[in-house]
């Protein structure tokens, strides 16, 4: 079958799709988007939560026809789409979210990274100001086995902080 | 960082490279980091080729069973399969690989000795069409009687795993069944044992756990003009692959050329081969590229896990809290192969003493071959098991005596000059008591933590969480704490070194200094020191690192908390050979302008030769003008010896490593729900090399440990077979689940080590999960010998 949705604000269209596969394995796979991770593939991971209409998924765990003519961000889009939410004209950079993940040391393997930073990303936007157990409630879908999650931690708070500082949204 | 106070070293801050920003000791970013928050950077997984196939392997059902026939033809007939292999197909002499000892099979043959292990390889142009051809193939199997634990390994008439054995261990050990085993006898242990005025026992089980690396197992292989094979893969020894392939293929090593792709997590995992030699033999045969991608259920039967234990202590105590003697017996479920068994009885036995002054120790330690899953190296490697069990001994003992369990500790705590069971001083600081006393003093988070401003209670804090089981009825707290001993790089004679390739030379301007090394980046950060090292040792801004290959000498590996000693040291080593390249190139040159260039000790500072008084003789563009500097060099450790076979004697390991936790934990006694609240750590590490990275490191160790404790557990059945080969049922700490991680860290210098560090990445992984155990001991007063602890222990329903 055919696909075709709307990613990181540009239109993709992938052919000969077996009804069976994944968003993730066409983002993957067909559009060349590897930045979702493929770490569980059963929806306990969150290494490849994306936002769907704006939700945050496992697009592990939705059929790449679910996502006919609906909107998708991406780990590869989200310094676009966080400057677009904060109406920067500003362009170029990354997401507050990914400058805060840097700072505070919170990448070693990485893996985990994409998924966790639209998480946390998407808590930011529905929650300014979140307390830790509202992050820890947040992000409880996103494994990460290399961090012990402290200085992911640090760079939620971080990033909230600079967000709520009313600092340039995308740094 | 915390300043060195108690022992003291000496301090190694190097008067070289000493003003250099972004050099040793600091925190710059990730090389590697923009990459991996954009979704960038290519892991193995990632790789992609016009044109490929992807690979799929077919595994055992069974965990024991004669294979009777292989029929592939419906595989093969299946439209769009490119090729199905067995072992029949395999091209060279050579069909077996192994860490050690060649004993697994690249596909089986005749026989397969686990769940899980792989029959048969399909190419096919879409993963699922792989996938439901392998589903094709037809495998007739005799099922055998199961070897599954110590009794059924060793009673007459058990089945052998490897009948013939002739690896170095076959002639020592006592049964066929036993891969490795290793006495350690030190005093006289019945004349101590006299002495004592308490003794305690136990018999303690520590359950399998996996690595649980989120990147799954991946590669790509290409097929190259030459007959050879390009390989893309995530492994932790890229030439220890390459020594284990190349001859199962039937290539001369130089034909199997390997780049490491980015690599999601390793914990010891990626120490054996994967899917290597399958991707590439699928690769040669079909003349096309080949991806393999497991799945995580695949994942769980393609690496090897933390061996199971188990492990009798009998300790010895006299009234005023000293120990008169240990006795203790390891007992390690090493599975169907070796890997790196050997090694990891090795470890179990050297350090199940623990960190602590005992003159009079009779230890055993030994693996086993069985059905079960293979296991082999995972972080801590062998004294993760032991530690659990002496601290829990520790703790039992303090209580016999009414002694504080931290102060019978510290009466007890090795410092430098200590001897280990077998013999070897600790020769550099071993700060055990003070990394204790540093735990304890931190202050204790708030009681009933869970209450929120308005008297209410938010259960997110609370044993259960989100299930909302308790508002904090029937919960205690309880308060644990444990320390542990980890050796740091390979041991026992083995020559274990590191290469490394720099090259300084003008570019734009500007000196760049170009790292070329084999080291495996997983995740740990040591592309970063690296940098950090040259930086320090050449006096320059900027680092290229160039991606790790088969194109440079060995790295050894990336395990043993080793890398940041071996390759850092190696990299430190070479870029000394530079400094002193170019310097001779600058007296040459211009000598004759300055005669500071013969008489004054020279640096490399901010891209300028200086004096050590700080006069500038010439900048680095100038002397290197069009030419570039380059050296290359191996870099090795002091040497170490084998252990005794009977008495275990013998200087074996390079370097100690030790850390101290402080659990506080909030058990449902009710439900047998268990909250950590707290784990607090101090750790030496002998100089914060990155204190960022270091730091992180310990958090993530610390978790790994809490994960142990309290949740994680590979199930296998009584038929060897695996329960729980998911995220659903095999369960690794959430952010919900994990505390706190306060973090003290020590910096006293081991004189023997590059600029005094001492390998961090184990050590926190040990004493974790005793201290997490002592707190819910403290909380629930049950004996709980046996991790994971599950909410029927506590309860003991």
């Amino acid at each position: 079958m055919r696909v075709t949705f709307t990613v990181n604000g540009r239109r993709h269209e992938a052919d000969d799709v077996w009804e069976g596969e994944s968003l993730l394995y066409v983002l993957r796979e067909r559009m060349g988007l590897p930045g979702s991770k493929n770490a569980c593939e059963q929806g306990e991971c969150g290494s490849c939560t994306v936002r769907l209409d704006g939700e945050s998924v496992c697009s592990c765990l939705v059929a790449a026809g679910q996502a006919e003519g609906r909107e998708v961000v991406t780990v590869e889009g989200l310094a676009a789409y966080a400057k677009e939410r904060a109406g920067s004209a500003h362009t170029g950079g990354l997401a507050p979210v990914q400058q805060a993940f840097l700072d505070a040391g919170a990448v070693q393997c990485g893996f985990c990274t994409p998924g966790l930073l639209v998480a946390a990303d998407e808590l930011i936007e529905r929650n300014p100001q979140p307390s830790d157990a509202d992050i820890r409630e947040a992000l409880s879908g996103n494994l990460c086995r290399c961090t012990g999650y402290e200085k992911i931690m640090d760079a939620v708070r971080l990033a909230a902080a600079r967000t709520g500082d009313g600092a340039p949204e995308v740094v | 960082m915390a300043s060195a106070t108690g022992p003291t070293g000496t301090s190694t801050r190097p008067n070289q490279g000493a003003g250099t920003r972004a050099g040793v000791g600091d925190s710059p970013l990730r090389p590697d980091g923009t990459l991996k928050v954009t979704g960038e950077f290519a892991y193995s997984s990632d790789m992609w080729h016009e044109d490929m196939l992807w690979g799929c392997t077919l595994r055992s059902p069974h965990a024991h069973a004669g294979i009777v026939s292989i029929d592939v033809s419906e595989a093969l007939k299946q439209a769009g399969v490119h090729a199905v292999l067995t072992y029949d197909d395999l091209p060279a002499e050579m069909k077996n690989y192994g860490l050690e000892i060649q004993d697994t099979p690249v596909l089986a043959h005749g026989r397969v000795r686990h769940h899980g292990e792989p029959v048969a390889l399909v190419a096919a142009d879409h993963p699922e069409t792989a996938r439901r051809a392998a589903a094709k193939i037809r495998v007739e199997y005799e099922e055998l009687p199961v070897v599954h634990d110590e009794a059924s390994a060793l009673g007459e008439g058990a089945p052998l795993l490897h009948p013939g054995r002739d690896d170095d261990h076959a002639p020592h050990v006592p049964h066929p069944n036993i891969v490795h085993r290793q006495p350690i006898v030190r005093g006289d242990v019945e004349a101590a044992a006299g002495r004592a005025e308490v003794i305690v026992t136990g018999e303690y089980e520590v359950g399998m756990q996996d690595q649980a690396f989120l990147g799954p197992e991946s590669g790509l292989a290409v097929p190259a003009e030459d007959g050879g094979v390009d390989l893309y893969i995530a492994t932790q020894w890229l030439h220890s692959d390459l020594r284990q392939i190349a001859p199962v293929l039937g290539l001369p090593e130089e034909k199997v050329r390997m780049t490491l792709s980015g690599v999601g997590g390793a914990f010891g995992g990626r120490e054996d081969l994967s899917m290597q030699i399958h991707a590439c033999l699928l690769a040669l045969r079909t003349g096309k590229p080949v991806k393999i991608v497991y799945n995580r259920f695949e994942s769980f039967f393609g690496h090897v896990h933390r061996h199971p234990a188990t492990l009798w202590y009998e300790h010895g105590a006299t009234r005023d809290g000293k120990l008169t003697h240990i006795r203790c017996r390891i007992v390690l479920d090493g599975g169907a192969y070796a890997s790196a068994s050997p090694a990891v009885v090795g470890n179990a036995s050297s350090h199940a003493a623990g960190p602590y002054v005992v003159d009079d120790v009779e230890i055993e330690a030994l693996a086993l071959y069985t059905n079960n899953p293979p296991c082999g190296a995972m972080r801590g490697f062998g004294a993760v098991q032991a530690c659990f069990a002496y601290e829990a001994q520790m703790d039992k003992l303090a209580a016999e005596l009414d002694m504080d369990p931290v102060d019978f500790r510290q009466r007890n705590a090795m410092s430098r000059g200590s001897l280990m069971p077998t013999g070897q001083p600790v020769d550099s600081p071993a700060p055990v008591a003070e990394l204790l006393r540093r735990v304890k003093a931190m202050p204790l988070p708030m009681e009933a933590q869970w209450e929120s401003a308005d008297g209410g209670a938010d259960v997110r804090a609370l044993p259960g969480g989100l299930s909302n089981t308790t508002h904090g009825e029937g919960v205690v707290r309880g308060v644990g704490y444990a320390v542990g001993i980890k050796n740091v790089c390979f041991s026992e004679g083995f020559d274990d070194y590191s290469t490394a390739r720099v090259r300084l030379q003008v570019a734009g301007g500007e000196p760049v200094a170009l790292v070329h090394t084999a080291m495996a980046e997983v995740g740990q950060g040591g592309i970063t020191v690296q940098a950090q090292i040259a930086r320090t040792e050449l006096g320059v801004t900027q680092v290229t690192i160039h991606p790790a290959d088969t194109q440079v000498g060995s790295a050894g590996s990336t395990s043993a908390s080793r890398q940041t000693y071996m390759t850092g040291g190696a990299v430190k080593h070479v870029c000394e050979l530079v400094r002193e390249k170019v310097l001779q190139r600058g007296r040459e040159l211009f000598g004759t302008h300055h005669p500071a260039w013969a008489t004054a000790g020279l640096l490399l500072e901010g891209g300028k030769v200086v004096t050590d008084g700080g006069e500038v003789l010439a900048s680095l563009a100038d002397v290197l003008g069009e030419e570039a500097v380059e050296a290359e060099d191996e870099w090795r450790h002091r040497t170490t010896v084998p252990f005794d076979l009977e008495t275990g004697q013998g200087f074996g390991h390079v370097q100690y490593s030790f850390a101290a936790h402080r659990a506080v934990v909030e058990v449902d006694t009710e439900l047998g729900l268990v909250k950590v609240v707290e784990l607090a750590c101090a750790q030496d590490v002998g100089k914060a090399m990155n204190p960022q990275a270091v730091v992180g490191q310990i958090h993530g160790g610390t978790t790994q440990g809490l994960g142990l404790a309290v949740m994680e557990e590979i199930v296998v059945d009584p038929a060897a077979k695996v329960r729980n080969p998911s995220f659903t049922d095999y369960l690794i700490p959430t952010i919900a689940d994990t505390p706190t991680i306060p973090v003290d860290v020590l910096e006293l210098a081991d004189e023997h080590a590059p600029y005094g560090l001492r390998g961090a990445g184990e050590a926190p992984t040990l004493s974790s999960t005793p201290a997490v155990m002592a707190a819910v001991r403290a909380a629930t007063g049950r004996a709980l010998p046996r991790v994971p602890v599950r909410p029927e222990h506590i309860v003991q329903v």
